[in-house]
């Protein structure tokens, strides 16, 4: 084996970027199923919870060009055991808006989607009940949130400590649903070849997808491949099965003929999934100088009627800072609404906007600069576990996001700084999330001719997995990046879990380090160092979480500093520029890890500043179901972002000592615009997202 | 209704057949499977399909193909010269200017047209000078001029350096 400069580290160029810049790397519906293709498109419930009374399918049927029309009625049985969603077609009963009832297989998407109108459905119904509030009588504790976190943790006399607290905040904030919204619809693209059956799909991990395939076919293993080797984003919504994989099987199978189902945009809105909308009252308890006595988070969100999702929005005020006395529950109210799902940092995302807020909130109360009140409640360990800390430098980013961003000297009051109609104001708000690693297996092959072949079901949703994996797996093999293929996005490739809770790299990489380490062994062992003519074949694997997660603490953190601007006469919000600043671990590619803290950041001035999917509590739809009104950042939304990581070594969370990177960008980001938008106006907005009108409204103008 | 047409797309000439409903971004993808463009919302909200037509930018899932029997279509597969890539691939490839790629490849036709329209001395709406004969790129004009093309993955601030290097490079940014 010849030896190289590490490769982990440099910002490699994306390896799948020049075909994805001229729109030839296959996503899903690009992929070649050997034969013509043919068209689902499906009839959406008009209720949110009631009965089918007559379906009609007879009219759509006599369509020239209509293949098939499914219904409840001669739609094939699946299996048992599947979630909730997922047996489409299997009921008359509806359980929310945008349900399936039924489905046209066409020649042509145009002749499927003129058919899906000719398919006449009544309903019986009762009244939808969508409307989430703190009142509710029916709120109530799930038996664990999302992820394994308990549901609710108390430590000391919060109450007491509140009462006895010099200096308290008490308030209240929330955010919408949102929704996902990937570019890339959902599409899957299935084919039966006899009892095989073979989809292209837009998701986060084949595997995933195959496991919920075979339970609702009757197949074994090996008789399901999922390919998925391009993804037009996820952000969570791919993560799961949704009914669109199985309905595409199915469709296949009635017709014995490729097809394709590519959700609309609006589809998206009901069919793969939504962050729940949160109710969080947040009480802070303070000294004179700012140290934290007591803090309290309790959380009210929904959750599906046929679902249990418990997001796990306070999860992050459990670690982030010190206070003897603290206190988070969660309670939900199942609610006729789409089951929601993971939507990137489920969590953290809506926890860290509330509790953010609330630091800033207590700064003020306290006139402590807000970068100091949060140093000065720095934990020495994880306040709640009561284990050390894997490696946790918030403090670092802190101090480097100010210096980068020229915090030093900033006036603490609010609503003082004009630059002709604009109000000037910046804030400040801390990211985290956790460290995980996950169960990936691996397999190499060395071939002969010095070319090596690295297999893992691994996902590149955008994440830049394709390249950053090469670079590990050229770096454990100690060969050139030009030597090594990478196959992932395959479910016949090695197992692994799928994109999702920045799990990724963390997993995968290490599957591929244990797995090369035991390539190299072998060659030492048997062959003396040299790759024998015939080639070698290893499979590795690495076995699951950490084993040091149980005595230490492992998170990600890091720092946003942002400018807003609000245009008093008109409302509008503009953000100029910001640093953000994390501490997360070794950083594999510097130029696609650049992105990925961006693309986070973005997303949270998008929360921030635009994203609420409105519900219509009179007749339970989401009103504002596409991308001219459910609105997300545009290139003129964002402005000059400085984006920087600082050094930092962890030699407990992996093999690599990696933290993961995808989402913690986005935690923390709504509540430094927030705080920015205070700084500016003097007006505390707590209920997200701040629109023009918001100005209006606060000052009690609208 | 079916319809005989001959697109052009990319300096290649098909005849086909279309139903009369179907969109330039239909009848490129599920008809010719050129899947350049992307389809992201089918309504003229997100970019993702936008193409080059006789040189202008167009959402192609807003044209029926049948609109379009006698024009040029260009993809961002077709702005590269053979295997040599376009000067915007490039850019686009240096900066880092995406990530899932879903809605790259209408960015670069978009971007392909924003240097086309600022060499014309089309204003935007944050053009101060309406009646100079060529438009400045700056940094806002490019941000005001790609807003029609969505990235979820939000690789905005990547985007506009990669634009600027181009526009620069070809003199309509100062």
């Amino acid at each position: 084996m010849t030896t190289t400069d590490r490769l982990i580290g440099a910002g490699v160029e994306r390896l799948d970027g020049p075909a994805k810049v001229r729109g030839t790397a296959p996503y899903a519906y690009e992929q070649d199923p050997g034969e013509p293709i043919c068209h689902v498109a499906v009839v959406q419930s008009t209720v949110n919870r009631g009965r089918i009374t007559r379906l009609d399918p007879s009219a759509a049927e006599a369509v020239p060009g209509v293949l098939a029309v499914l219904t409840p009625a001669n739609a094939p049985r699946l299996g048992e055991g599947l979630a909730a969603d997922l047996p489409v077609l299997q009921s008359l009963d509806v359980h929310y808006q945008g349900q399936i009832v039924a489905a046209v297989v066409a020649e042509s998407s145009e002749i499927a989607k003129a058919a899906v109108g000719a398919v006449a459905v009544e309903y019986s119904a009762s009244e939808p009940d969508v409307a989430l509030g703190v009142d509710r009588p029916d709120l109530y504790a799930p038996p664990q949130l999302m992820a394994g976190f308990e549901t609710d943790s108390v430590i000391g006399d919060v109450d007491g400590a509140l009462a006895a607290a010099a200096v308290t905040v008490d308030a209240t904030y929330e955010t919408p649903t949102q929704h996902n919204n990937p570019i890339e619809m959902h599409t899957s693209m299935a084919r039966w070849d006899e009892d095989r059956l073979t989809l292209w799909d837009a998701n986060q991990g084949p595997h995933n997808i195959v496991n919920d395939l075979m339970t609702a076919f009757g197949l074994e293993r090996g008789q399901v491949r999922v390919i998925s080797p391009y993804v037009g984003g996820a952000f969570g919504a791919k993560a799961f099965t949704h009914p669109n994989q199985i309905l595409a099987s199915m469709a296949a199978k009635v017709v014995g003929r490729t097809v394709v189902f590519e959700l609309t945009r609006q589809q998206m809105f009901s069919l793969v999934g939504h962050r729940t909308p949160t109710i969080q009252r947040v009480r802070l308890g303070a000294d004179p100088e700012g140290r934290l006595t007591a803090i309290s988070h309790e959380v009210v969100e929904h959750t599906s009627r046929i679902n249990e999702f418990a997001e796990q929005t306070a999860t992050a005020t459990r670690l982030m800072y010190a206070a003897p006395h603290r206190r988070t529950t969660h309670r939900l109210a199942r609610l006729d609404v789409p089951p929601p799902t993971i939507m990137r940092a489920p969590g953290e995302t809506p926890g860290m906007f509330a509790l953010e807020s609330a630091m800033d909130e207590l700064a003020h109360s306290l006139g402590i600069d807000p970068v100091e009140l949060r140093i000065r409640n720095e934990p020495e360990r994880d306040p709640e576990r009561d284990v050390p800390w894997s490696s946790r430098n918030l403090v670092a980013c802190l101090r480097t996001g100010a210096e980068r961003f020229g915090w030093a000297g900033r006036d603490l009051r609010p609503g003082v700084r004009e630059d002709g109609r604009w109000l000037v104001g910046t804030g400040v708000a801390a990211a985290t999330y956790p460290a995980r690693r996950r169960r990936a297996e691996c397999r190499i092959t060395g071939h002969g001719d010095g070319r090596w072949t690295v297999e893992i079901d691994g996902s590149d949703i955008g994440t830049g997995a394709w390249t950053a994996l090469t670079q590990i797996a050229a770096d454990a093999l100690r060969v050139e990046l030009a030597a090594v293929e990478l196959k992932i996005g395959d479910s016949d490739l090695p197992f692994a879990g799928g994109a999702g809770g920045s799990t990724g790299l963390a997993s995968w990489g290490s599957a591929i380090v244990l797995t090369a380490r035991e390539v190299r062994e072998q060659l030492d062992e048997r062959w003396g160092g040299q790759l024998p003519a015939d080639g070698v074949v290893v499979k590795g694997e690495v076995p699951g979480p950490s084993p040091h997660a149980e005595n230490y603490s492992m998170h990600a953190f890091g720092a946003h500093f942002v400018e807003v601007r609000v245009d008093r006469d008109t409302g509008e919000v503009r953000l100029p520029r910001a640093s953000s600043v994390y501490a997360a671990g070794a950083i594999v590619n510097a130029r696609t890890a650049r992105s990925q803290f961006l693309g986070g950041f973005s997303m949270g001035v998008s929360m921030a500043l635009h994203e609420e999917s409105v519900v219509d509590e009179r007749f339970g739809h989401y009103v504002n179901h596409d991308l001219a009104e459910y609105h997300v950042a545009t290139n003129a939304d964002i402005g000059d972002i400085d984006i920087h990581w600082v050094e930092e070594h962890d030699p407990w969370v992996n093999e690599l000592g990696i933290k993961g990177i995808g989402e913690i960008g986005i935690t923390g980001a709504a509540a430094a615009v927030a705080n920015a938008y205070w700084h500016a106006t003097g007006l505390r907005v707590r209920d997200l997202p701040i629109t023009p009108d918001r100005y209006f409204r606060e000052l009690g103008l609208a | 209704m079916d319809t005989q047409i001959t697109l052009r797309v990319d300096g290649g000439t098909h005849p086909l057949t279309v139903d009369t409903r179907t969109t330039l971004l239909d009848a490129l993808r599920e008809r010719l499977r050129i899947t350049s463009p992307k389809k992201g919302c089918d309504h003229g909200q997100c970019g993702a399909c936008t193409v080059l037509l006789d040189g202008r930018r167009v959402n192609s899932c807003l044209v029926l193909a049948v609109t379009v029997d006698d024009a040029e279509v260009t993809t961002s597969d077709g702005l590269a010269d053979g295997d040599r890539e376009h000067v915007l691939h490039r850019a686009f490839l240096d900066n880092d200017a995406f990530q899932c790629g879903y809605c790259t490849p209408g960015q670069v036709c978009s971007a392909a047209g924003v240097l086309a329209e600022a060499k014309a001395g089309w204003p935007s709406t944050v053009t101060e000078d309406l009646t100079a004969e060529q438009v400045d790129l700056t940094d806002d004009e490019i941000r005001d001029r790609m807003s029609g093309n969505l990235c979820r993955c939000a690789a905005y601030a990547h985007i506009v350096p990669a634009v600027a290097t181009v526009a620069e490079a070809e003199g309509v940014r100062r």
